[in-house]
C-alpha cells in the first residue's frame, strides 16, 4: 500500500512544507530537546490533560504533543471548507426532516428503521424546530487523505465533538516556542474560534428571549475527560461554566443558582449527552440534568446546543447516506466523500466482511473513541476470529470500511523525523450562519505504522496550518 | 458569580490557610517538644492534636503520638482531611473546578504547589527535615495569598476569598491559643512562671509574630500582653480582631454590590464587637479556653449562615 506523504514526494517538497525543509534540517537536536520540554512544560502548566476512560492512572496525563506542524495551502483548504460546511448544511437538513415530515424517508432514500428505531432518535422532540431550524451547532467532522486530492469523511461528530481546545493551544504554544516560523509563513489565525462560537450559539437563542442572550456551558463536572476544554471555552468566551446542580427549572424558564439569587440562561451549550439532560424525560437516574428542561425547551424558553435528538445523524450506519442527503436536500453532488462502507445488518454485505477480515477496519455502529474496533492488518489471527465470532453474534452492530492509506507527516520521534499517520477534525459552525474557522485538530498516531489515532489509544496532536494564499 | 464557584473559591482560601496553620503547628509542637517538661515530649504532641480536634482520628490509625507519626498523620496523611498534602490537595481541585475564576498566576500558585506536593511523596522520608516541610507549606500559602491580592479583580470572587482567609485564619488562631490550654492543663503552678512564658513565646513564634511582638508591646512577655496581640490588637495579622474585621469589610462589600444585606452581616457584625468590646481581664475572667471555644463556635454559626446566604444557591 503506497502511503501519500503530505511533505516528501520523492526527492522533492510539497510546496506548503517549502519553508518547513530548512527549519528542521537546521534545528540542533538540544534545541528540539529543549523546545520539547518546554512545550511539555507549557502544556502542564496551563492544565491541558487528558484523562483516558477506564485505564485509571494519572487523570492529569498529558496528550502528547508534536511540534512539526500539518500544512494545508490554502487552495486544498478552501475545498476543505465547502465540503465540510455542505455536509454540516446537509446533516442539519436532514435532522430537521427526520423529526418533522420525514420526506427523505417516504422518499425511499434512507431505510426507516435505521432512523427511527435508532438508538439516538429522540422521540421527545418530535414535531420540534430547535430556533433556526439548526438541531447540530458544532459539527466535527473526521476527515482523512490518501492522496493530493483524495479527501474521504470517516465520520461525522454531530453531538459534542471534543478536541477544540487542542487546536487553540497547539497554536499558542506553538507561535510561543517558534514565533520566526510564523513571520516566515503566513499562517490563517485560529483564535477567533471562541468568538465566533460565541456569535453561533447567541444566533440561535429562544424566541422568548428579548435582548441579550445569556450563554452558558453546561459540564458533567471536573472529573470528566475533556473538563478543561470545556472551562477553556467558558473563559473565552466569557460565560459561565455550569453544572447540572447550577440550573432549575421555574416556570416557563431555566435559571442558574448565582449569589445574587436566580439567573435566567437562555442558551445551553451542553457537553453532556441527551441522556443526562433531563431525568424527567431521559433517564430517571441521573445526578447530572435538570428536571423539567425539556418541557420548557419544547416550550421555546431556552435553547439547548446541540439540539436533544442530533446523534442520529452521526450514527455509522446513518453515515452510509450522507452523500445522499446532499444531493436530497442541497440539490448538489457532495464534494468531500465517505468512505466506502459495508453495513454489516445486510447478508452481502457481511458475507463479504467475513470473507476478508484481515483486510478491513470493522467498527461498532454506536462506538467511539477507537474502542471495540478491529483494524484487520494490524490484528493477530486470534483477535481476528474473536472479533468474527462477536460480529456474527450481532452484524447490525457492525460497519466495516477498507483499511485506508492514511497520509502520513513528518513527525519528531526518538531518532530523528519520520513520517506517521494523522487525521483531521475541523468544527464547523452553524447558527444563523455557516462558519469554519481555517485549521482544526489534526491527530498523529505515534507508533510507527500505526494508524489509530484516537488520543484515548495514545495518539498525539499537531498543529494545524492552512496558509493565506 | 455561581453560587457554586463561590463556594470553590471561598474553599480555596480555607483549605489554603489550613494547611498553613497545621504546618505552623507542626512547628509549635516540635519546639515544645525540645524543652524539658514534666511530662516527657509525648504529651506535649497529644495536647496540640487534641487542640486541633484530631487526637481521635489520630489514636485510633497510629496510636501513640510519637513525632514521626504525628508529621505523617498532619503533613501526609491523605485519610486525615486536614492534612498539609489533603488541604493543598483539595485547594489545588477547587481551584481546577473555577479555573475560569482565576489568574493564571493564582492558578499557577496552587498548581505548583500540588505538583511540588508530588514530589514531596515521591521523596525519601529521610530526607525529609520538619522544617523543610513546614517551610515549604508557609512559603506557598504565601504565594497563593500574594498572587491573589497581585493579579485578582476585586469582585466577588476576591471578597469570597477572603471571606474563607478570614473565617478560617481567625478558627486557627483561637485552636493555636488553645493549644497553651491543653500543654498547661495538669500543672496549673506552672503558670507565670519561665516555662509558661517560654511556651507562650513558642506560640508566637509559631504564628511568625514574635518579633511584630516585641515591637508592639516591648518588655517582658506575659500572657495578658500575648492574648491582648493575638484577640485584642487590629495590628497583628492574626488577630480575632484582624480575622472578625476583615469579614465585616468583605461581607460589607457583597452586601453593597448585590444591594442587599443577610443574616450573614449580621452575624459577622456581632462577631467583631465581640472582640472589639471585650477586654484582656474578662476574657481571663471567663476562661482564655471558654473564651476560645466560644469564638470557635459562633465562627462556625457565621459560616453557616454564609453558606446559606451566598454558597449554596438557595437564595431567592
Amino acid at each position: 500500500m503506497t502511503q501519500f506523504n503530505e511533505m516528501f514526494q520523492g526527492a522533492g517538497v510539497r510546496i506548503p512544507y517549502a519553508r518547513l525543509k530548512d527549519w528542521v534540517a537546521t534545528m540542533p537536536q538540544e534545541l528540539r530537546s529543549l523546545k520539547q520540554a518546554e512545550a511539555e512544560a507549557l502544556f502542564r502548566r496551563i492544565g491541558i490533560t487528558f484523562a483516558v476512560y477506564g485505564e485509571g492512572g494519572d487523570p492529569d496525563r498529558l496528550i502528547p504533543f508534536d511540534m512539526f506542524p500539518r500544512v494545508f495551502s490554502g487552495s486544498e483548504w478552501a475545498k476543505l471548507d465547502r465540503g465540510i460546511k455542505q455536509r454540516a448544511r446537509a446533516l442539519n437538513a436532514f435532522l430537521v426532516d427526520v423529526y418533522g415530515r420525514g420526506e427523505i424517508i417516504r422518499a425511499g432514500r434512507i431505510p426507516a428503521h435505521l432512523v427511527y428505531r435508532n438508538e439516538a432518535y429522540e422521540k421527545a422532540v418530535a414535531g420540534f424546530v430547535p430556533p433556526k431550524g439548526v438541531y447540530s451547532h458544532i459539527v466535527g467532522v473526521d476527515i482523512v487523505r490518501t492522496g493530493p486530492e483524495e479527501f474521504f469523511v470517516l465520520e461525522d461528530n454531530c453531538r459534542t465533538p471534543s478536541g477544540v481546545s487542542y487546536m487553540l493551544e497547539s497554536r499558542e504554544i506553538m507561535m510561543r516556542m517558534f514565533p520566526d516560523l510564523f513571520r516566515e509563513n503566513r499562517i490563517e489565525p485560529v483564535d477567533n474560534y471562541s468568538e465566533k462560537l460565541r456569535r453561533t450559539l447567541a444566533s440561535v437563542a429562544p424566541a422568548k428571549c428579548k435582548g441579550e442572550p445569556t450563554v452558558v456551558i453546561l459540564t458533567p463536572g471536573h472529573f470528566n475527560s475533556a473538563y478543561y476544554e470545556h472551562s477553556l471555552l467558558a473563559d473565552l468566551m466569557g460565560v459561565e461554566l455550569v453544572e447540572g446542580q447550577d440550573l432549575f427549572v421555574d416556570g416557563e424558564y431555566v435559571w442558574m443558582r448565582t449569589t445574587e439569587g436566580p439567573q435566567r440562561v437562555d442558551v445551553i451549550y451542553r457537553r453532556i449527552d441527551d441522556a443526562f439532560l433531563d431525568p424527567l424525560c431521559f433517564r430517571p437516574d441521573s445526578m447530572l440534568g435538570i428536571p423539567g428542561l425539556m418541557d420548557v425547551y419544547r416550550a421555546g424558553g431556552v435553547s439547548i446546543c446541540s439540539a436533544p435528538g442530533a446523534g442520529v445523524a452521526d450514527d455509522k450506519a446513518v453515515y452510509t447516506y450522507v452523500p445522499d442527503m446532499v444531493r436530497f436536500y442541497l440539490g448538489e453532488e457532495p464534494i468531500l466523500q465517505n468512505v466506502p462502507t459495508w453495513q454489516c445488518g445486510r447478508p452481502e454485505d457481511l458475507a463479504h466482511v467475513l470473507a476478508n477480515l484481515p483486510d478491513l477496519v470493522v467498527k461498532e455502529v454506536h462506538g467511539s473513541g477507537g474502542y471495540g474496533m478491529l483494524v484487520g492488518p494490524k490484528a493477530s489471527r486470534d483477535e481476528i476470529e474473536r472479533f468474527r465470532a462477536k460480529l456474527s453474534e450481532a452484524p447490525a452492530n457492525y460497519i466495516a470500511q477498507p483499511t485506508l492509506a492514511l497520509s502520513t507527516v513528518p513527525t519528531f520521534v526518538e531518532e530523528g523525523v519520520a513520517p506517521r499517520h494523522v487525521d483531521l477534525r475541523p468544527y464547523c459552525l452553524v447558527g444563523e450562519r455557516i462558519e469554519l474557522v481555517p485549521g482544526g485538530l489534526t491527530r498523529v498516531a505515534l507508533t510507527e505504522g500505526s494508524l489509530v489515532v484516537n488520543s484515548s489509544q495514545g495518539g498525539g496532536v499537531k498543529d494545524t496550518w492552512v496558509l493565506a494564499e | 458569580m455561581l453560587s457554586r464557584t463561590a463556594s470553590n473559591l471561598y474553599w480555596i482560601a480555607r483549605y489554603m490557610e489550613r494547611a498553613d496553620t497545621v504546618a505552623r503547628l507542626l512547628e509549635v509542637g516540635s519546639r515544645i517538644s525540645l524543652l524539658p517538661s514534666a511530662q516527657g515530649y509525648r504529651s506535649e504532641w497529644d495536647s496540640l492534636l487534641q487542640a486541633t480536634g484530631m487526637a481521635r482520628a489520630f489514636a485510633q490509625k497510629y496510636g501513640d503520638p510519637v513525632q514521626r507519626n504525628i508529621e505523617s498523620f498532619l503533613f501526609f496523611d491523605r485519610d486525615n482531611p486536614s492534612s498539609v498534602a489533603s488541604c493543598i490537595t483539595a485547594a489545588r481541585e477547587n481551584g481546577r473546578i473555577v479555573r475560569t475564576a482565576l489568574t493564571t498566576q493564582v492558578w499557577d500558585a496552587l498548581n505548583t504547589a500540588f505538583q511540588e506536593l508530588k514530589q514531596l511523596e515521591r521523596a525519601e522520608r529521610s530526607t525529609l527535615e520538619l522544617s523543610r516541610l513546614t517551610d515549604w507549606t508557609m512559603r506557598h500559602a504565601a504565594m497563593l495569598r500574594g498572587a491573589i491580592d497581585a493579579t485578582l479583580l476585586r469582585d466577588d470572587g476576591f471578597n469570597f476569598l477572603n471571606i474563607g482567609y478570614y473565617l478560617e485564619r481567625g478558627d486557627n488562631t483561637a485552636r493555636l491559643m488553645d493549644v497553651k490550654y491543653y500543654v498547661l492543663l495538669p500543672r496549673v503552678d506552672y503558670v507565670g512562671s519561665g516555662l509558661d512564658n517560654y511556651q507562650w513565646t513558642t506560640l508566637l513564634r509559631a504564628m511568625g509574630a514574635h518579633r511584630a511582638f516585641y515591637w508592639a508591646y516591648g518588655g517582658e512577655v506575659t500572657a495578658a500582653k500575648i492574648a491582648d496581640f493575638l484577640i485584642r490588637n487590629p495590628q497583628s495579622p492574626r488577630s480575632l480582631c484582624t480575622c472578625t474585621a476583615g469579614l465585616t469589610n468583605h461581607l460589607g462589600r457583597l452586601a453593597k454590590a448585590y444591594g442587599r444585606e443577610t443574616e450573614a452581616q449580621e452575624k459577622a457584625r456581632s462577631l467583631a464587637a465581640g472582640i472589639e468590646t471585650t477586654t484582656v481581664e474578662a476574657i481571663f475572667d471567663e476562661g482564655l479556653h471558654e473564651f476560645l471555644t466560644r469564638y470557635i463556635a459562633e465562627a462556625a454559626v457565621l459560616a453557616n449562615a454564609i453558606h446559606d446566604s451566598y454558597l449554596s444557591g438557595e437564595m431567592r
